[in-house]
């Protein structure tokens, strides 16, 4: 907790002489943090543009970034699959750990995923509405139903969360979007028991998978990303003081409703898109901001960055790992990611203390 | 939490002392308790009088009795009374877990939902349904769905005790272990609906949305078995969560011995969820809204057990009794209870003052 109180608190130069050691170490520590995993992600975007079910060289590989006169075979398959996935893979990955940094300050819940606060609920329904009714049946039919559906779900969560005497405490929020969430998957629920066509579309798009997600999905998100990612850095700072108590953060002269609104816009945009370019892909969101706190603390002005990147780097490895352990066919990205990471995230949680949000 | 600590007795309150035995008795919290309990009867009775051959309630009463003739005796103790019974016993058992992991890890998010039990145990019953042979055909659709299903939720459990282990359990560690193995299960969950024929896919959905369907004897008296079991445990542990709600070191004050304390409340919870989705599957979120509704009806810092219990049986039998009465077509339990459930928290939420604890 003191340690929430100095990240936030103080502003560089200002700072009490004896905590300046500490705290100059940590913000170094941090930046390095963020260096290297910029450097992780660059390394896995050019591992999954460069590793297939296909092998094809690097310098096929190179030739077709570079040269944009080359039409072979190979060159095509590089920029209309796997770069336009690579783009795809990027964007989710950014989105839903920043967005999941974010949940988690705003509901102060480790549990709180975006999920948590209806998004995920919501664009499963859309898309199983979509599917149902309108016999949609391609990732890139999908992306529309699904952002309209997460945008739905959190509106809905954040009404009715903070329509109770008191406004919306973090409590009211996670729980009015469990509660909510409930409520979507009965509907999905019951379309999907009683129409098994339903059913066999939805169930490869609800594993989460960046297969055949081509230049068009990624143009469509990107936009909603891009706002996304804006909103969410400028709404880390509040969160550092929104972390002591609704109250306490008033009394510093924070404004709490309109960095929550700002805060809830973000990441419905971020988690929206990221679900309705992949499917719902739970464990990014989840875990990842848990482990970067672990090397940040909690200051959000690191931890949302940093859960952003680390988010990428483990969605784009992730998706080349499912590529090349079942070809030639592939495995989801969403279960390579939960499959890898839930064990390496155990021995974590195991070795480290982690302090609550 | 503060206005909770500093409160030794409210009115409302009664001080009752039996022998070297005392307790508060909090008048609110026992007349919600009544009140589910009695709710909780009549739709079981009136469920018993609902289907193809209509029963009246008073008919109903008399059959349990003892008084009713061959025809209504058939089909209210062999045909409905097991159907409800599982259902009332489910609600029972996840409205109990639920209470236990929502005051263990302080917070109101945490259940066997949550914590990738119930998931664990539709990754038993998903793999005993795709891998065993086409659907509904033979041993695997008859004991081998729920057996596996109960495998999967003990192994979850037993896995989610050992790895967040560490010279005793932190609330905090449970749930984020809990979340971990949820991720995985629901990943093996989905990745073995994407790999099953159309038609398995199918049965195993109907199957992880929980159901009462063709339930029988042979699926009631082992949940009530283990429940006779598990329930006075459950009720042992209450008193001493009493003490762990306000943080371990304030419990350690209390003089109260955490470490077993800790691992019989996660047993026993484990084990409760466990006989219940054995028996119905794991229906949806009545471990985590029963005791958030529990909470705000009665009062307190903290969800009651026994009033979630019985909550939990009225949100179960009344949603069986909606799905066979008003839906045009037959859903599961599972889409229903979600579907009430939820709702009636979402109208809690709104009406309520704001709390700041669980």
């Amino acid at each position: 907790m003191s340690a929430t109180t100095d990240a936030a608190v103080r502003r560089p130069g200002t700072a009490a002489p004896a905590a300046a050691g500490r705290g100059l170490l940590r913000r170094r520590r941090a930046r390095l943090l963020l260096l290297l995993l910029l450097v992780l992600v660059a390394a896995a975007a050019a591992l999954s543009v460069a590793v297939g079910s296909r092998g094809i060289g690097p310098g096929a590989v190179w030739q077709a970034l570079t040269d944009p006169g080359a039409r072979t075979e190979e060159t095509v398959i590089i920029r209309e699959l796997r770069v336009p996935r690579t783009a795809v893979g990027l964007m989710a990955g950014l989105s839903l750990g920043v967005a999941g940094a974010l949940a988690q300050g705003h509901t102060r819940n480790p549990l709180g995923d975006p999920g948590l606060l209806g998004v995920t609920a919501g664009a499963s329904l859309g898309v199983v509405l979509a599917i149902h009714l309108l016999g949609v049946g391609t990732p890139a039919g999908y992306v529309w139903f699904a952002f309209a559906g997460a945008l739905v779900g959190t509106v809905l969560v954040f009404t009715l969360g903070s329509a109770g005497r008191g406004g919306a405490s973090p409590v009211t929020l996670a729980l009015a979007g469990a509660a909510l969430s409930a409520l979507f998957y009965a509907l999905v629920r019951a379309v999907l028991v009683s129409d098994t066509d339903s059913l066999d579309a939805f169930r490869f798009w609800v594993v989460g998978s960046l297969a055949g997600r081509g230049p068009d999905v990624a143009w469509q998100v990107a936009p909603f990303v891009a706002a996304g990612l804006v909103l969410a850095l400028l709404n880390a700072p509040a969160l550092d003081l929104l972390g002591l108590g609704d109250d306490v953060a008033r009394g510093l002269g924070q404004r709490v409703w309109p960095a929550r609104l700002v805060g809830l816009g973000a990441v419905t945009l971020l988690c929206g898109a990221a679900t309705a370019a992949c499917g719902p892909i739970a464990f990014v969101g989840l875990v990842v901001p848990h482990v970067v706190r672990a090397f940040t603390g909690p200051a959000h002005r690191w931890l949302v960055p940093g859960s952003g990147l680390l988010g990428a780097a483990l969605l784009l490895l992730a998706d080349v790992v499912g590529r090349v352990v079942a070809r030639p066919g592939e495995l989801q990205v969403g279960i390579v990611l939960a499959l890898l990471g839930a064990p390496f995230f155990i021995a974590l949680i195991r070795r480290r203390r982690l302090a609550a949000t | 939490m503060t206005a909770a600590a500093q409160r030794v007795r409210q009115p409302g309150e009664t001080v009752v002392r039996v022998g070297p035995v005392s307790g508060r008795v909090r008048w609110r919290a026992v007349g919600v308790a009544a009140g589910a309990a009695v709710a909780a009867v009549l739709l079981a009775a009136v469920s018993m009088g609902r289907g193809d051959f209509p029963i009246g309630l008073a008919d109903v009463l008399r059959t349990l009795a003892g008084l009713g003739d061959e025809t209504q005796e058939l089909v209210v103790w062999q045909l409905r009374a097991p159907r409800v019974v599982v259902g009332a016993l489910v609600g029972v058992a996840l409205g109990v877990a639920g209470a236990l992991f929502q005051t263990f890890a302080r917070n109101p998010l945490a259940s066997p939902d949550v914590l990738g039990i119930s998931q664990g145990a539709s990754a038993g019953a998903v793999a005993a349904i795709v891998l065993g042979g086409p659907a509904g055909s033979g041993l695997v659709a008859g004991a081998g769905v729920p057996l596996a299903a109960l495998v999967g939720a003990l192994t979850t459990g037993l896995l989610l005790l050992l790895l967040a282990w560490r010279r005793g359990l932190d609330g905090y560690r449970l749930v984020l272990v809990g979340i971990a193995l949820w991720a995985v299960a629901s990943a093996l969950v989905d990745w073995m609906l994407t790999r099953a024929a159309v038609q398995d896919a199918a049965s195993a959905y109907v199957w992880i949305t929980g159901s009462l369907n063709a339930r029988t004897w042979s699926e009631a008296v082992p949940l009530l078995v283990a429940l006779a079991v598990l329930l006075p445990a459950a009720l042992a542990c209450g008193r001493a969560l009493g003490a762990v709600q306000f943080g371990d070191d304030t419990a350690r004050g209390l003089g109260v011995r955490l470490v077993p304390i800790q691992a019989s409340v996660v047993l026993v919870a484990v084990g409760l969820t466990a006989a219940a989705v054995a028996a119905a599957g794991p229906i949806a979120y009545v471990a985590l809204v029963v005791p958030q509704v529990a909470v705000r009806l009665a009062g307190g810092p903290r969800p009651p057990l026994v009033a979630s219990g019985l909550l939990g049986a009225v949100l179960v039998v009344g949603a069986d009794l909606l799905t066979r009465t008003v839906l045009p077509q037959a859903l599961p339990v599972g889409v229903l209870t979600a579907a009430v459930g939820a709702p009636y928290l979402l109208w809690l939420l709104v009406r309520g003052r704001r709390r700041s604890t669980l």
